[in-house]
């Protein structure tokens, strides 16, 4: 495909700058600008199609499957969208008085409502802009708390290895020592390791339940007693949410503070790579830390309140509003009776999808799992020689999304299937029939998924050059 | 309620039946019997159609009001959007795309980067673009990081930044057991004397950041608070206005070290804060500094040209605790807003609007002035400017019954905005409502 800078035709333009209607100012001419602005030249047309171009090679949810794990993939409402659109929302510039936004204070306090009684959570706050944003932000209040008790050598949080990389990276950018413990057979807390980890020293523990196998920690109750007693706090990365939603609660669990995900449980779009949602809930005792602002209901309405003991700003203004827009309007949608058939869909799906796969390929975990699975190619890799990659590019071939791949790093051949609810069984039965087709090929014709895919606008890319060479521009050395 | 589950009873049934279980409770055997809910103990109301939905979301957007005109600015500005930006940004492709792991089908997404990459590089003048951050202030947040070393550590925050802007940098630097210190303002600008003094005494100065145009609209001695600081050892952070750019001195003419900045300005709508872009550029020699999602440009095996997401040795998911941030995705769809935004444009057209923003502001201060309303500061300024008054709030009180949203209330003034959509009908209105406001 041709860049647009490739074809920028000078001249070429959109009537897009209304007439002066005003005298022209002097300008001091040292503060002005001397380089060219090489921006593309183009007409709308030219604009429209080159767009159109890309959009053919991209692939999102509404393109086909998109069983990528961890990252609920499900379908996003467009019904969002018109109310993300609605210009009552869209139109508000952040600092009007408060008076003249209320209904988008009521957006955000409805939300919070809704949440905390999805969480088990008191407060809860939506300025953290992405899961990572909400994971920093959840530290920042556990660093909070202790500073606030002077209880401050409290420096170690402790992560089991089966965590997503952002877990260990907030937790260093909160100034936190990380503590690694190992992971069960069935990826869950090891009690023993955890009971080694636990001391005086310890902030807290960022779990992640159900786990990035799909497994629900059997002994939830006993690791925050265990956390608890030690003096830590819970967190729990709510990036698998979409498990239990409605059907369980991280609060009642024993976890004291908790990120979610709106573009993921919460069913808004993932833009390609945002923007997403991380709003952070937490319990009575680590509300006054809460990021400011902060919706309040009083009796005069809405009002934004900065509370003494606020840990201040993670971002400005209050996140990302019209994602909360979105947010909202699925979960007035659904209700409560909504969120459980989701939650329970999510589960039957990757349950059934399981069932369909295991019989040619090693699932990681024994039994039941929660919203998805793992597969585990290390047998069939060390047979045939074909790796997990090769099979999840072979999927693309067959118009699919790949699933998460190597992840997590516990088992080394790792496929993650997370299908979510909005899946239908034909889509499942289609899909696993492919699966199996590509496993077995492994068996018959590992050529053909070495060199996959094939049918893709471009075959595997070469990564290496692309980080020794970096070329990170368009160089405009042909013009 | 209302449902996304494309299922039938039956079906359900089937599924239940092939996995082995009886019924849906029965999926949930691994969590505690004493967690599982009940539908009567979760208290969130029973689900609504769409119509009952989309009418309950009308109605809280009933509840705000739309100015007919907004001259305030303060970190959200009041730009015309082209169409074709919500067209492309809204086709389903791009929407309900991951991030672009599987860079197979994900070329159009990855490309869109790269080229939003590039025009970012060209609008600031500097070597190289990250594929974006959360917003502007993080932006700042993310910067202060990249300027530390082990033996630099201090971070110096102009006061003449956005309130929001300094706040997220000091939660960022408090996180990180980092030190910062404000530099004040002197008549409506970073005081360049007191920033030497403080620079003098400070041997882990880290990095200096300040904005240009700044929090009041007005021009900084860019040029002088870079060389104050290259000579103290630290690094030159510039937070611009990507629309200000088009007639602005850039930070890589300047020789800042890294620029940053809040890119809402460029196709996103204001929409109550959020979702906006940060942008981050930075000098050749910091590139592999900067934190987030880079796209670069390799070849495939057949050897056609192809865009991936690199570098990502310096990412969360490799270095877990070592990473020098945790940032993943973020923005996606914002930066490829800018780009469309930027592309409709052209650089004709960001020069023009910068203009027109430059123009409008300094028509409405001079009208301003006529009626007893003067600048605070000397400074030159770009499309934002303080007034003194007493009576702010009467002015604004009085703009807003006629469906004008005035500018800021600040400490003993108002900080107003304008922008290429502020019409002269519309500021000679406002001279006249804020004359009789204050008769």
């Amino acid at each position: 495909m041709k860049l647009i800078f490739e074809r920028s035709m000078e001249g070429h333009q959109c009537s897009l700058v209304p007439r002066s209607d005003v005298p022209a100012a002097s300008l001091p001419e040292k503060q002005m600008r001397r380089s060219t602005l090489r921006l593309p030249e183009l007409s709308e047309t030219e604009l429209s199609r080159h767009y159109t171009e890309l959009s053919k090679q991209a692939y999102g949810v509404n393109d086909g499957f998109y069983p990528l794990g961890s990252c609920t993939m499900k379908y996003n409402p467009a019904v969002n969208e018109e109310a993300a659109r609605l210009k009552g929302f869209a139109a508000l510039h952040p600092l009007q008085p408060e008076s003249t936004v209320q209904g988008a204070m009521e957006v955000l306090y409805r939300a919070e409502q809704i949440l905390c009684q999805v969480t088990a959570m008191d407060e809860m706050t939506f300025q953290p802009a992405a899961g990572a944003h909400g994971e920093f932000t959840g530290l920042l209040l556990i660093k909070a708390y202790h500073e606030a008790r002077k209880d401050s050598a409290r420096r170690k949080i402790i992560v089991p290895d089966s965590a997503h990389g952002t877990n260990p990276a907030s937790a260093a950018m909160c100034g936190f020592t990380v503590v690694n413990i190992p992971s069960n057979a069935q990826g869950g807390v090891d009690i023993d390791a955890l009971r080694a980890a636990v001391g005086e020293d310890t902030a807290g523990l960022m779990l992640t339940n159900p786990n990035t196998l799909g497994i629900f920690d059997p002994n939830i109750l006993e690791i925050t007693k265990i956390v608890h007693e030690a003096g830590g706090l819970c967190y729990y990365d709510g990036a698998n949410l979409n498990a239990i939603m409605g059907n369980a609660r991280p609060g009642d669990m024993g976890f004291d503070v908790i990120h979610l995900n709106l573009h993921k449980t919460f069913s808004t779009p993932h833009g390609g790579g945002g923007p997403g949602s991380g709003a952070v809930g937490v319990k009575k005792q680590l509300a006054p830390y809460l990021p400011a602002p902060h919706v309040m209901k009083t009796e005069k309405g809405f009002t934004f309140e900065r509370a003494a003991q606020s840990l201040g700003q993670v971002k400005a203004f209050y996140g990302n509003f019209l994602v909360v827009v979105r947010a909202l309007c699925y979960m007035l949608m659904l209700g409560g009776d909504g969120m459980q058939e989701a939650s329970e869909n999510a589960v039957l799906n990757a349950n059934y999808l399981r069932m369909l796969l295991a019989p040619n390929c090693k699932v990681a975990t024994d039994g039941l799992c929660m919203h998805e699975f793992v597969l585990d190619l290390g047998e069939i890799k060390k047979e045939t020689g074909v790796s997990a990659m090769d099979v999840a590019k072979a999927m693309l071939d067959e118009g699919m999304h790949a699933p998460t791949m190597y992840f997590p790093l516990i088992v080394h051949e790792a496929l993650m299937f997370e299908p979510t609810e909005t899946e239908s069984k034909q889509t499942l039965d289609e899909a696993a029939q492919t699966v199996n087709a590509l496993l077995q090929a492994a068996f018959t014709d590992p050529e053909r998924l070495h060199n996959a895919p094939s049918r893709t606008p471009i075959g595997r890319p070469d990564d290496v050059q692309a980080a020794r060479k970096p070329v990170l521009r368009y160089s405009f050395e042909n013009q | 309620m209302g449902s996304f589950v494309p299922s039938n009873p039956k079906e359900r049934e089937e599924m239940l039946k092939t996995v082995g279980v009886e019924s849906f409770r029965d999926l949930y055997r691994a969590v505690p019997e004493a967690l599982l809910l009940p539908r009567e103990k979760l208290n969130v109301p029973d689900g609504v159609s769409e119509p009952e939905a989309m009418r309950a979301m009308e109605t809280m957007a009933e509840k705000n009001r739309v100015f007919r005109a907004v001259l305030r600015g303060a970190g959200a500005y009041w730009h015309y959007i082209p169409a074709i930006v919500g067209r492309v940004t809204s086709k389903e492709q791009f929407l309900t795309a991951y991030t672009p792991y599987q860079a197979e089908i994900s070329q159009g997404v990855l490309q869109s980067i790269f080229e939003y990459q590039t025009m970012m590089c060209e609008l600031t003048g500097m070597a190289v673009s990250n594929a974006s951050v959360y917003d502007g202030a993080t932006a700042a947040a993310e910067a202060a990081a990249m300027c530390v070393d082990r033996k630099r550590s201090t971070v110096y925050l102009s006061k003449a930044l956005a309130p929001d802007v300094i706040r997220t940098v000091q939660t960022y630097c408090w996180g990180a057991n980092r030190q910062v210190r404000l530099i004040p303002v002197k008549d409506g600008l970073t005081d360049l004397e007191a920033l030497k003094g403080m620079l003098a005494e400070d041997s882990a100065a880290a990095g200096v950041i300040f904005a240009q145009p700044n929090y009041f609209g007005n021009l900084e001695d860019c040029a002088g608070l870079i060389e104050l600081t290259h000579q103290a050892g630290a690094k030159a952070v510039m937070s611009v206005n990507p629309i200000a750019m088009g007639l602005l001195q850039t930070p890589g003419e300047l020789g800042a070290d890294i620029a940053v900045g809040e890119g809402q300005p460029l196709g996103m709508p204001m929409g109550f804060g959020g979702p906006y872009l940060g942008f981050m550029c930075a000098s050749q020699e910091l590139f592999r500094h900067l934190p987030g999602r880079i796209v670069g440009e390799t070849t495939d095996a057949q050897g056609k040209r192809c865009y991936v997401l690199t570098l990502q040795a310096r990412e969360q998911h490799i270095r877990r605790e070592k990473a020098a941030s945790n940032i993943c995705s973020n923005q996606a769809l914002c930066a490829m807003t800018a780009a469309v935004y930027l592309a409709a444009m052209g650089a004709e057209g960001i020069t023009k609007t910068a203009r027109l923003c430059y123009d409008k502001a300094h028509y409405l201060a001079a009208e301003l002035e006529k009626i007893g309303l003067k600048r605070r500061d000397e400074a030159d300024f770009f499309h934002e400017f303080v007034t003194e008054t007493d009576c702010a709030e009467k002015l604004l009180v009085a703009l807003e019954a006629k469906g004008i949203l005035g500018g800021l209330p600040v400490e003993n003034g108002v900080l107003w905005c304008c922008t290429e959509q502020c019409d002269r009908s519309v500021m000679d209105e406002v001279v006249a409502i804020c004359r009789e406001a204050m008769a």
